[in-house]
């Protein structure tokens, strides 16, 4: 009752595809089809947040989307984040400095989240940091370190920009 | 792989949809934002024979403020509707409950219209748009019908729409005049259902309350308005003491349930005190235009 269906994307700027059952979810399609294991499946009901993507910009859970409905459709995953190199994006890097991780599950769906904020907020308060990572969970830093983690990122990316621009 | 296997339909325009709803019959699904659907599709709650997804359908995701007339299309994300200036002006606790709807993530895909139709007691819109007379548009194969908020909720989960019916469009209006709003919610976490919420909507002409609409969330297996509450604050002077009334009478005439988030006195308890804040604050809200 339920034919495959090719779904195309575009992920970290190279356009894949996949062939799969409409039931598929988006979370899976990306991590079995595609090979990027670096989203996390946590709950797989949209409660922890370790499957957060960016999908045209914005964050999603990759687990409550069907691939299907990702078809045509740009995704930014936490495997597009590092330099060719190997270098750490700036958020990456203050998640590492500020210890902002400990057994590091969660990780990719924060540093997306944490993406998106930035994008929108350069200069987040700690209340907006808390409020746009709310759909995250972390068993292991309690938190605070996330926070300065994403204080010294915007820091740093602030600084890129203002360095940028000189 | 989570759900079960289902057939799965991409309408590209609301007739399609209507057509491969009406074929599916008690076995078809709309999926809209999906963040309460996928889920259920996830624990295998809900195992439908065909989904018809919407999010393709063009023009059902306007958000349009015209004076005291709020019209919002099924497919609007509540994070549109959170972030949009217009309504944050017009009518700010629209924005206010926007913002208390799960988590970012969440309000990137979650529909308004998918919200309103999944019709869950303790969800923000549904006690919206009882706070603001609100009506759903729905379509179906047999035309288009208006229902208002008053005679959508049938039950937990439960709307009265047909099985063939789709809710295209939202609309919610606030009285003229000096009018105050207000919407609060308790939860135990930011992004969490909340425990009671409350949608206030006060009128004032002179010194007397001119309109009242009180809307709760989480105190039934519907949304609830508090009519008796209402009725005790029409014509009456907007003071703190026909406030404190109207908080006891609603504490009087809800009965919510009980469960391990909150029992029922206590979600009683803290209906009283969210309605009377929700109260103090709409009216304080006029004061300042006056002012």
């Amino acid at each position: 009752m339920s034919e495959r269906r090719t779904v195309t994307v575009e992920v970290n700027g190279e356009r894949r595809s996949g062939s799969v059952e409409p039931r598929t979810t988006l979370a899976d399609f990306l991590r079995d089809e595609l090979g990027l294991t670096g989203t996390h499946l946590g709950c797989e009901h949209g409660v922890c947040g370790a499957c957060t993507v960016l999908l045209d910009g914005r964050s999603v859970r990759s687990c409550l989307m069907l691939a299907v409905q990702a078809d045509g459709c740009s995704l930014r995953t936490v495997e597009g984040l590092a330099a060719e190199g190997g270098e750490l994006h700036p958020v990456q890097e203050a998640f590492s400095a500020e210890h902002g991780l400990q057994c590091g599950f969660c990780t990719p769906g924060f540093l997306m989240a944490t993406l998106e904020l930035l994008s929108e907020s350069p200069q987040p308060s700690e209340e907006q940091i808390r409020s746009h990572l709310s759909g995250n969970l972390c068993r292991c830093t309690g938190y605070h370190h996330i926070v300065k983690a994403v204080l010294r990122a915007a820091e740093t990316m602030r600084g890129d920009v203002a360095a940028s621009r000189a | 792989m989570k759900p079960a296997p289902f057939e799965y339909v991409a309408a590209r325009s609301l007739d399609e949809a209507l057509a491969a709803l009406a074929d599916a019959g008690e076995g078809g699904k709309v999926l809209a934002g999906g963040q309460s659907l996928v889920p259920l599709l996830a624990l295998r709650l809900a195992r439908p024979d065909v989904l018809v997804d919407v999010n393709q359908v063009a023009g059902l995701d306007r958000v349009v403020v015209d004076d005291h007339r709020l019209v919002i299309g099924a497919l609007a994300r509540h994070r549109a509707v959170e972030l949009d200036e217009q309504v944050r002006r017009a009518f700010p606790l629209v924005s206010a409950a926007a913002a208390k709807i799960g988590h970012v993530a969440i309000r990137n895909r979650g529909t308004v219209g998918g919200s309103v139709a999944h019709a869950d007691p303790a969800a923000e819109w549904p006690a919206l748009l009882l706070a603001l007379d609100g009506e759903v548009e729905v379509a179906s194969p047999r035309g288009r019908r208006v229902v208002s908020a008053g005679d959508l909720y049938a039950g937990y989960l439960t709307t009265t729409l047909e099985v063939d019916e789709v809710v295209c469009e939202v609309r919610a209006t606030l009285p003229e005049g000096r009018t105050g709003t207000s919407f609060l919610e308790l939860a135990r976490r930011e992004g969490d259902f909340a425990i009671v919420g409350v949608a206030a909507v006060l009128a004032i002409e002179g010194d007397e309350v001119r309109h009242c609409r009180l809307a709760l969330s989480g105190v039934g297996s519907t949304p609830v308005r508090a009519r008796g509450a209402e009725e005790l604050l029409a014509g009456a002077a907007a003071d703190d003491a026909a406030i404190a009334a109207a908080a006891r009478e609603v504490v009087e005439e809800i009965d919510p349930p009980g469960d391990i988030h909150g029992s029922a006195d206590y979600r009683r308890k803290v209906a009283g005190v969210l309605v009377r804040r929700a109260l103090s604050a709409a009216r304080d809200e006029i004061g300042r235009m006056v002012a």
